[in-house]
């Protein structure tokens, strides 16, 4: 499998060396330039969701989906970007101003950090060092702030109750979640996402050597993972046909366009950390004995394709609950998280444990 | 029949009874409360099934239509007021829920006061509308009544009027207190199927109390009617519950030809059967649709929509239209089938069985689906039948009232199928009950498809239509329940009072009762699987 950092040393020796820059604009630039084509890359990716969803779901429903602009109606999601860019942002009286402005950035700003240490491709990260897991962790529950004070700061009644619902959710199924990782971080014995891939090489996945446990933790995790990113069907902060558009109801423009667009985003890195920690991360797939078909799997297929695969893969069957399932109530929500997930989560753990010191795992 | 009339006699001798297209009985308002108590409690016509105001001129009054659930046997009341400054006529409300939300209706239109009602706001006009325009000389000058540009101040209080020491006493009462957390849902709201206001006070999640704010669409239908002459009401229907179009009209039609004495082929009849039943099994297609929409399974809307459009090719074929088909006339319908009209619907009853095992198969069975209707918006028998509940929605909660079975009309005698009666009352069992109503629809399609007989499909009816005085009640069964036309007439062209009846109107009386302790998600569980459709509702 191709090492891609020479990438990043071509450039960092481009600049430093040929160009010869002191070393603080050097990392000022590549800084500049790796911030660049993560938000290209976020763009890029929220654009190809919001067409996947809708085919996707125009599939489920017995109808088309969108087929007008350009070939398969590709650019769609392009034409509704700028649409969306191009929108006014409608000024709203007796509001908290500057937390109304600040909230969608807060949300954008928690899933574009989490972007920062998924493992895109061997020798990809942006950073890589000793706790990117849980540096995940951490910035991913940043957005529940966001949400909470744009549903406050709105002054409005249906957002307010959207926000009240979505922290009570989020913070809940943040247990879970973090139950599922340090499952799995136990397994790896390392918190490092270079480390927890690795582990993974030669098809040794963590969903196939850590057997039962692990299993439970991936089936747990993409459940508390679809709650997590507030979708059906634990749309419940922004149920449409209770409280209109939760939330985010008085957002308009741009605004607007940030939730969607971390909507989208956090579908992805939910996918991307299942891949992360369950399919082996860029990891190609492996079988014992065939190597013909490992070679061409490991060496012509480049790595990003193997993680964003596997993400996408993983997205679209959280997509296929959000249009097949009606949405939960809150009080069955909660009770779902506390009565059977988090205590399940609990148990799997010990599993795991038991699993390791016993060393009973392939 | 004899039997009430003696019971009745016996202890109200003031009472006068005459013996028309029913039992009438002319009470005066003094008697009024005690002869409806007996009425209630004693010789069981616990369901209050119309309540019409009226305007002969001299008097103010109101019609009641009471219905005894056990024999389904129907009598008329008669309760008037000649003063027609302040009208006053005791209300019926601590004895059938449902009268309520009627008589507010009443006052809103003829300024009549009912002495113990709790609530006496106006209902669908705005609180500060001059005049009570359903009163023969209630006066339409625009300048008035103006079209208003301002906003409605909504009043937190509400009046009652109480009979205290034989003097009548206004008293206030407040909604909503200030400390209450009101929501206001609606009108424009995605899951009130319509322009509803729901004013609602939650703690936390949980509904507290329902103040439901009507007349958004309300565009004086019953008013319009009593200025053009019979053909011309007949339009209207189809804008009421337009999801039921074809039956509203059924109903009218019915109602002026029972006054006409008109007798109709038996191919018209036929023909309005079968349209009767496609219309109910395109109208609960789309309400499970819908339902199922409101709990947030999108996709489980797109496949009853699927076949609701093959039944709405088969309706447009025929008719010309998809949503206000203009089919049925005075006498029988206005055109003839389309030559493929048995095949397409021989087609639908192909598809039909199919099509209900897949939406048992996604919905039905589905644990999150369980969760949010068993149990939730629970209606008991009784409560149905005091709140007026009738159709998918009554007999769900047990009361086996089908207006094909109770009161026959059209050649439903002559045809085999069930009412579906469930017993649990839940949302649930609307749902199903819609479901096995579809199929019960199928049944009586394919007993009719191969014969429609050969004839006439319209009557020969006079050019100028003008119905003897008096007055006609007749019901049928819509998609939402019975649906009750009532036309009074002076012997002229036009009628002298038409009122509508209609299923949606009780039903969003019920919401109340149904939502209060609820969580906000089982309101729009409990809206959906009602399945209300407003113009139905604010006509």
């Amino acid at each position: 499998m191709q090492d891609l950092s020479f990438i990043t040393s071509w450039i960092d020796n481009l600049l430093a060396q040929t160009l010869g820059l002191p070393g603080w604009l050097t990392v000022t630039v590549e800084c500049v330039l790796v911030g660049l084509v993560l938000l290209l890359a976020y763009a890029l990716l929220a654009l190809f969701y919001i067409y996947f969803e809708r085919k996707v779901c125009a599939a489920f429903q017995c109808r088309l989906g969108p087929n007008r602009v350009g070939p398969f109606g590709l650019l769609q999601s392009f034409a509704d970007m700028f649409k969306m860019l191009i929108k006014e942002i409608i000024p709203l009286n007796n509001i908290d101003k500057f937390l109304f402005g600040l909230a969608p950035f807060l949300v954008i700003v928690a899933s574009m950090l989490a972007f920062a240490v998924l493992p895109w491709g061997k020798g990809l990260q942006v950073i890589d060092f000793n706790i990117g897991i849980f540096f995940l962790l951490a910035t991913s529950s940043i957005g529940v702030l966001g949400i909470l004070l744009a549903g406050w700061s709105s002054n409005n009644k249906f957002t307010l109750i959207g926000a009240l619902r979505s922290g009570a959710q989020m913070v809940s199924y943040e247990i879970s979640i973090s139950l599922c990782v340090i499952t799995m971080v136990c397994f790896a014995g390392t918190m490092s996402v270079t480390g927890i891939v690795e582990a993974q090489a030669d098809g040794r996945w963590f969903i196939l050597t850590g057997h039962v446990p692990a299993i439970i933790a991936f089936l747990v995790y993409i459940v508390a993972g679809t709650a997590e990113t507030n979708r059906g069907p634990f749309d419940l902060p922004e149920a449409e046909s209770e409280l209109t558009a939760g939330y985010h109801t008085e957002y308009s423009g741009m605004h607007f366009g940030f939730f969607y667009l971390a909507e989208y985003l956090n579908l992805f890195i939910i996918g991307g950390v299942a891949a992360l920690l369950f399919f082996g991360g860029w990891q190609p797939l492996y079988i014992p004995g065939w190597d013909g078909f490992n070679d061409i799997m490991a060496n012509w297929i480049p790595s990003p394709v193997w993680f964003l695969a596997k993400a996408v893969i993983i997205t679209f069957v959280m997509i296929w609950f959000k249009w097949t399932f009606p949405r939960l109530r809150i009080d069955q929500l909660l009770s779902f998280e506390w009565k059977y997930l988090m205590p399940v989560c609990l148990v799997n753990l010990v599993l795991m444990v038991i699993v390791i010191t016993t060393n009973f795992h392939f | 029949m004899a039997n009430i009339q003696e019971i009745v006699a016996a202890k109200f001798p003031e009472v006068e009874i005459t013996q028309g297209e029913t039992v009438e009985f002319t009470v005066p308002d003094a008697k009024w409360h005690d002869l409806a108590t007996m009425l209630r409690h004693e010789l069981g016509f616990d369901n209050l099934t119309a309540l019409i105001g009226m305007d002969w001129g001299e008097l103010l009054g109101v019609v009641y239509y009471l219905t005894n659930t056990q024999t389904y046997e129907v009598i008329r009341v008669k309760v008037t007021t000649a003063d027609r400054v302040k009208p006053f006529i005791h209300s019926i409300t601590d004895l059938y829920k449902v009268a309520g939300i009627y008589e507010r209706e009443v006052y809103d239109f003829y300024g009549i006061k009912f002495i113990g009602n709790p609530d006496m706001r106006r209902l669908f006009l705005r609180n500060d509308w001059v005049g009570y325009p359903f009163r023969k000389d209630y006066d339409a000058n625009p300048e008035i009544n103006p079209v208003r540009l301002d906003h409605e101040e909504v009043e937190d209080t509400t009046v009652s009027y109480e009979e205290e020491n034989g003097k009548i006493v206004k008293k206030e009462h407040v909604i909503f207190r200030p400390e209450e957390f009101v929501v206001n849902i609606g009108p424009q709201h995605p899951a009130t199927h319509g322009v509803l206001r729901l004013r609602t006070a939650v703690e936390g999640e949980t509904v507290t109390k329902i103040d439901l704010y009507l007349g958004y669409i309300h565009r004086g239908i019953e008013k319009l009617c009593e200025s053009v002459t019979y053909p011309q009401t007949l339009h209207y229907t189809d804008r009421l519950d337009y999801l039921s179009a074809m039956i509203n009209r059924h109903g009218l039609c019915l109602c002026i030809e029972k006054a006409m004495g008109l007798e109709i082929p038996r191919r018209a009849q036929v023909i309005r059967v079968m349209m009767d039943e496609l219309m109910r099994i395109s109208s609960h297609l789309f309400a499970i649709g819908t339902f199922c929409m409101d709990l947030g399974a999108t996709t489980m809307l797109f496949y009853p929509l699927r076949e609701r459009e093959t039944i709405l090719d088969i309706l447009e074929r025929t008719t010309g239209a998809r949503m206000t088909f203009n089919y049925n006339c005075i006498g029988g319908v206005i055109a003839d089938l389309h030559p493929d009209f048995q095949s397409d619907v021989k087609k639908l009853l192909e598809i039909m069985p199919g099509a209900i095992k897949e939406y048992n198969k996604i919905f039905t069975g589905n644990v999150i689906a369980n969760n949010r209707m068993c149990g939730v918006g629970v209606l008991t028998e009784d409560a149905a039948k005091d709140y007026n509940c009738t159709g998918p929605v009554g007999r769900a909660a047990g009361w086996a009232y089908d207006v094909r079975k109770a009161h026959p009309y059209g050649i439903y005698n002559e045809l085999d199928f069930n009412a579906v009666v469930r017993t649990g009352g839940d949302s649930m069992d609307r749902f199903k009950a819609r479901i096995a109503e579809m199929e019960e629809s199928c049944k009586i399609l394919a007993q009719l498809v191969d014969n429609i007989p050969d004839g006439d499909y319209c009557a020969k009816v006079p050019k100028i239509i003008k119905l003897p005085a008096g007055h006609w009640f007749q019901q049928v069964e819509a998609a939402r329940g019975a649906f009750g036309v009532y036309i009074e007439s002076d012997g002229g062209q036009q009628p002298l009072r038409v009122k509508f009846n209609s299923p949606g109107f009780c039903l969003a009386g019920a919401l109340d009762h149904l939502v209060s302790g609820q969580k906000i998600a089982d309101l729009i569980t409990i809206g959906g699987s009602l399945d209300y459709v407003v113009p139905d509702i604010d006509r």
